[in-house]
Formats: C-alpha cells, sequence, structure tokens
C-alpha cells in the first residue's frame, strides 16, 4: 500500500484542546449521552432482586405515563402545572422588569433595593407557605405566589445585573448625540440589555419549574408537583419517575422555546 | 481667529475621601474654533479626563471650561464624541446608527417634511463620504474594526456638531488601516469644519492630524509643552519623512520619556525596594 501523501498541516482531531466536533460526531455524542444513563437504568432495574417500588424500570414509567393519560386525565394535571409556573413567572417578570431598568440605572435605587433583594433572596421559599395560606388564601393565587416568590428576587438581581452591563460607551455616545434621561434609558440602555434579558427569563424559567412541586405543597388537588406528592404516599415510584421526566421535558421544551425566541429577535448576535 | 473652546485652570479630582488622584491640574488652554489640536502623553497623564470635561461626561473640580463664552452644562448635541471601541448600537443597521440622533426629540425639533429629506440626504452623504455606500444595511458586528470606527464618525458628524472630540479613536486599529483613517479623517476636518479635539498615543499620529499638539504629563495631569506642527495645512503622507517632522517626533517621544511613566514607575520600584530592606532589618 502507498503511503498516504505527507501534507505538513492536518485538520486537529476532536480531542485537541478546544478541538472541532462535526455535526454527525455531536449527535452520536448527545445520544450517546442519553442512551447510556437510560441502559444503566434499564439494567439496573431488571436485575432480580430489585423491588419495583424501589426502581420501576422504563417499560414500568412508560405504561403507567399511559394510564396516568388514559385513565386519570393527565393532560389536565400538564394544564394546570404550565398555568401556574406562567403566571407566576409572567407577574415576576413584569415586576422585575422595570425595577431591574432602575436599579441598574440608577445608584440611589439600587442602594435602596439591592441589599434588601439579596437578603430575601436566600430566605427558603417553602417558609413562606404558612405565610401565603395566611395572607393569599389556598386557592389558585397561593400556588402563583409561591413561585413568584422563588423566582422575583432572583430575576431582579440578574436582570439589574443585565443592564449594568450595557457599555458605558454606547450610553455616553447616545448623551453626546444630545439624548436626554429618558431617551437614554429607553432607546440605549434597555435596548442593549434586551437579549441578556431574555437569557436571564430563560434560566429563571427553569428555576420556576423546580419550585412547581412547593407551590402544589398548598392545598393543591391538581398538577404534577401535587401527582409526585401523592404518589410517594401510596408508593407509587413509577408515577413519581413520571412526573419528575414530564416536569424536565417540560422545562426543555420552555428553554428551546426561549432560544428559538432569542434568535428570532436579535439575528444580529447569530451571524455565524 | 475666534476662541472656540477655554479651558481655564481646570482641576479635577476623582474619589472622595481616603485616596483622592489628582488627575488634571491647572490645566489652561484656549482652542480656536475649527482648529484641530492632539494630545498625547503617557498613560494616566489625564488626556480622557480632560476630553470628557469637555464634552460633558465628566465634571471638574475646579476651574472653568467655556464654549462659545458658555459654561458648559453636561454633554450635548453640539460637543458630538467618538470612542475607542463598542459604542455603536449592534441592534441597528449602519444607517439606522448613523441616524440615531433623529429619533431623539433634540433632533426632532421642527421637523417638516424637507428636515426630514435633509436628513436623509446627508446621511446618505455621510455613508458615502466614510466609503460605507455598500455597509448600509449591515450591522456593526459584520464590518471590520475600521469600518465601524468610520459609522461612529459619520454618525457623531450626523448632528452637525460644532465640537469633535475623539478619544484614540483608531487605537484599536492596525497601521495601514490607521494610515487610510488618517486622511479620511483629515477630510472629514476640511469639509465639516468642526473643531477638533484628538487624544492618542501615538506621536506619529498627533503629528500628522494636528495643527498643534498638546503634550501632557501625569501625576499631577497637567500640560507639559504644546507644539506648533510645522507641516502645510494639506497634510500629505510622505511628510512623514520629512526633517521636521522627524525632528518633532523624536523630541516629543523625548520628552514624554522624561516626563512619564518610566521615571515614575522607577520611583515606585525604589520606594518597593527601600520598604523590603526596612521590614527585613
Ligand atoms: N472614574 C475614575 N475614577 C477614579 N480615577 C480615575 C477615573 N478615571 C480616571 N482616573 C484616574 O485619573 C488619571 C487620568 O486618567 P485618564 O484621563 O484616563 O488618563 P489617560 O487617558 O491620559 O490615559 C489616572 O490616574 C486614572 O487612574
Ligand atoms: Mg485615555
Amino acid at each position: 500500500m502507498p503511503a498516504a501523501p505527507r501534507t505538513g498541516a492536518r485538520r486537529p482531531g476532536m480531542w485537541t484542546i478546544r478541538g472541532p466536533l462535526s455535526r454527525r460526531q455531536y449527535w452520536l455524542f448527545a445520544a450517546l449521552g442519553l442512551l447510556v444513563p437510560l441502559g444503566l437504568w434499564w439494567g439496573t432495574s431488571s436485575l432480580a432482586g430489585v423491588d419495583k417500588v424501589f426502581l420501576p424500570g422504563p417499560a414500568d414509567v412508560f405504561n403507567r405515563l399511559v394510564a396516568w393519560y388514559t385513565e386519570d386525565d393527565l393532560m389536565s394535571d400538564v394544564w394546570i402545572s404550565i398555568y401556574r409556573v406562567t403566571m407566576g413567572f409572567v407577574i415576576s417578570a413584569a415586576i422585575a422588569l422595570p425595577l431591574a431598568l432602575l436599579i441598574g440605572t440608577f445608584r440611589p435605587v439600587q442602594a435602596l433595593l439591592e441589599p434588601l433583594t439579596d437578603f430575601i433572596r436566600y430566605m427558603p421559599a417553602v417558609a413562606f407557605i404558612p405565610l401565603v395560606m395566611l395572607w393569599v388564601g389556598i386557592d389558585e393565587s397561593s400556588k402563583i405566589a409561591i413561585i413568584f416568590i422563588g423566582t422575583f428576587f432572583q430575576m431582579v438581581l440578574m436582570m439589574a445585573e443585565d443592564v449594568r452591563r450595557v457599555p458605558l460607551a454606547q450610553i455616553e455616545a447616545a448623551q453626546t448625540m444630545g439624548a436626554d434621561r429618558g431617551e437614554t434609558v429607553k432607546l440605549v440602555i434597555f435596548q442593549a440589555a434586551k437579549p441578556a434579558l431574555l437569557d436571564t427569563l430563560r434560566v429563571t424559567m427553569g428555576w420556576a419549574w423546580t419550585y412547581l412541586v412547593v407551590a402544589e405543597l398548598v392545598a393543591a388537588n391538581s398538577g404534577l408537583g401535587y401527582s409526585i406528592l401523592k404518589a410517594q404516599r401510596f408508593l407509587q415510584t413509577d408515577k413519581i419517575f413520571v412526573g419528575i421526566i414530564l416536569i424536565g421535558l417540560i422545562g426543555l421544551v420552555m428553554d428551546q422555546l426561549f432560544r428559538l425566541a432569542h434568535r428570532k429577535a436579535f439575528p444580529w448576535l447569530y451571524l455565524r | 481667529m475666534r476662541i472656540k473652546i477655554s479651558i481655564q485652570h481646570v482641576g479635577k479630582v476623582f474619589g472622595e475621601g481616603r485616596q483622592p488622584v489628582e488627575a488634571l491640574k491647572d490645566v489652561s488652554l484656549d482652542i480656536a474654533d475649527n482648529a484641530f489640536v492632539t494630545f498625547v502623553g503617557a498613560s494616566g497623564c489625564g488626556k480622557s479626563t480632560l476630553l470628557r470635561i469637555i464634552g460633558g461626561l465628566e465634571y471638574h473640580t475646579s476651574g472653568e471650561v467655556l464654549v462659545d463664552g458658555a459654561p458648559i452644562m453636561g454633554p450635548g448635541a453640539d460637543r458630538a464624541m467618538v470612542f475607542q471601541h463598542y459604542s455603536l448600537y449592534p441592534w441597528l443597521s449602519v444607517m439606522e446608527n448613523i441616524k440615531f440622533s433623529r429619533r431623539l426629540r433634540h433632533g426632532r425639533e421642527n421637523l417638516r417634511e424637507a428636515d426630514v429629506e435633509a436628513a436623509s440626504g446627508r446621511a446618505d452623504a455621510l455613508l458615502a463620504l466614510m466609503g460605507l455606500s455598500a455597509a448600509a444595511n449591515a450591522w456593526p458586528n459584520q464590518l471590520s474594526g475600521g469600518m465601524q470606527q468610520r459609522v461612529a464618525i459619520a454618525r457623531a458628524l450626523m448632528g452637525r456638531p460644532q465640537v469633535l472630540l475623539m478619544d484614540e479613536p483608531f487605537g484599536a486599529l492596525d497601521a495601514q488601516t490607521r494610515e487610510v483613517m488618517h486622511d479620511l479623517i483629515l477630510h472629514v476636518h476640511r469639509l465639516e469644519k468642526p473643531t477638533l479635539a484628538f487624544v492618542t498615543h501615538d506621536v506619529e499620529e498627533a503629528i500628522y492630524l494636528g495643527q498643534r499638539v498638546v503634550l501632557m504629563a501625569p501625576r499631577p495631569g497637567r500640560i507639559d509643552t504644546i507644539y506648533e506642527v510645522p507641516l502645510p495645512a494639506e497634510r500629505e503622507q510622505d511628510m512623514k519623512h520629512t526633517p521636521e517632522f522627524l525632528a518633532l517626533k523624536r523630541e516629543i517621544l523625548a520628552r514624554i520619556r522624561e516626563t512619564s511613566g518610566m521615571k515614575a514607575d522607577q520611583d515606585m520600584l525604589d520606594q518597593l525596594n527601600l520598604q523590603k530592606a526596612e521590614a527585613a532589618s
């Protein structure tokens, strides 16, 4: 066999530091990363002597999913949970956005609100449940309130940071073109911060979902989080699995929707 | 010659309390209308601070700065500023960036049909002047650094500022691009006739562009020497090799070395060594 011609430089391999990865290789590794844990799960659960209550297998979980869908009105649980998370999240975002613009723009507002917010965000959302029941009651708004408490304070701080990261040169250029304070905030600071703000919304949306189970601790009788809690009481481990996986999947879909919106809204960031 | 900007005994101290930094001390300078003045000096000698004070982006702590005889009150459209980078709006196209001032209340005063047309014509003219016509609809981050600075200059010129302040506008560009930009900015100065204050750390750039070169010295920031540039008003690249040019360049470089950093750094090293010796003993 003739030796391959020697051509000094070669395409670096995928294991070079920050090396390249083709699309096909990417999907190969991604599939591997999903299938290996699934295989391990399946393997472990089908070992002799592993109790189904302790670790149900993929098939058990799938059957439970089908049963829940056909007999137990899964979709109404899904929708009510999506509704609660979305409401808590939207209310939180609607209040956090203007506050963050003020905190990130005006130092007195920062001094007034940031230490307070920093303090409150370390308080555990679960611990607010009794207070929420006392003040808000036990209807829908109480679950929304818990999700709000879980996300709002973190969201304000992160958004304020996004606003503060707007390059000073962009702000000052506007000022030397004659922009007044309001115009600078509206036409420069807000516009410049938008991509980062949407990214913060995406991240905090994920966190809002993690508060769902906590929120549905409050006198709920429907929802994915509630179903998980109830399944625990009846030792329906397979149902707990279904609930957790569904919450994960919904979160993943929402995350991807946010990413898509980001690409559509800010095309200049995705030119390559 | 009419004085456009009058800087009188200006001082600037940063930081209240513990560690005040005297960025400028007793700086006085008159800049004539339509002049092109360049500022050089070691880093930290207060060039940017002085320019920002004229632009109204920073306030001085003593003395007075007058533009057309009136004290400055914050930034304004009569004094446009071009920064080294990151000042373009990445969400707007090149054309929209240049027309940005038209979105402002201030730019929309007495907005008649004729004004809108005139503004649109001016934006096109500036685009052509900067050689950017083909890039009108591109986003800034699709352009090279040199092109981005052209957009920034066109945008600053859009509102017909009487004063143009430039803080190391070509500092991030490569040498070839910078030469092209030099001739471009000289052309702009001839055409638009703004009063131009230009900060740079490149002595050659300062001499080639400026009618006067103001050399500043650090700690505290002050004006050390003002050089009249002995070159004809119309500059050409070849002039950079004339004896007068080279002599002035050598003189300024030597003076910067004398007044600046090197010596202060040496002082600081000496002091550190002294402290170390004391600690050891
Ligand atoms: N915002 C600021 N706060 C405190 N000190 C500053 C600030 N801006 C500049 N200085 C100090 O003022 C001095 C002059 O800075 P500057 O005008 O940026 O110098 P140059 O542009 O000539 O390099 C430096 O010692 C710098 O550290
Ligand atoms: Mg500077």
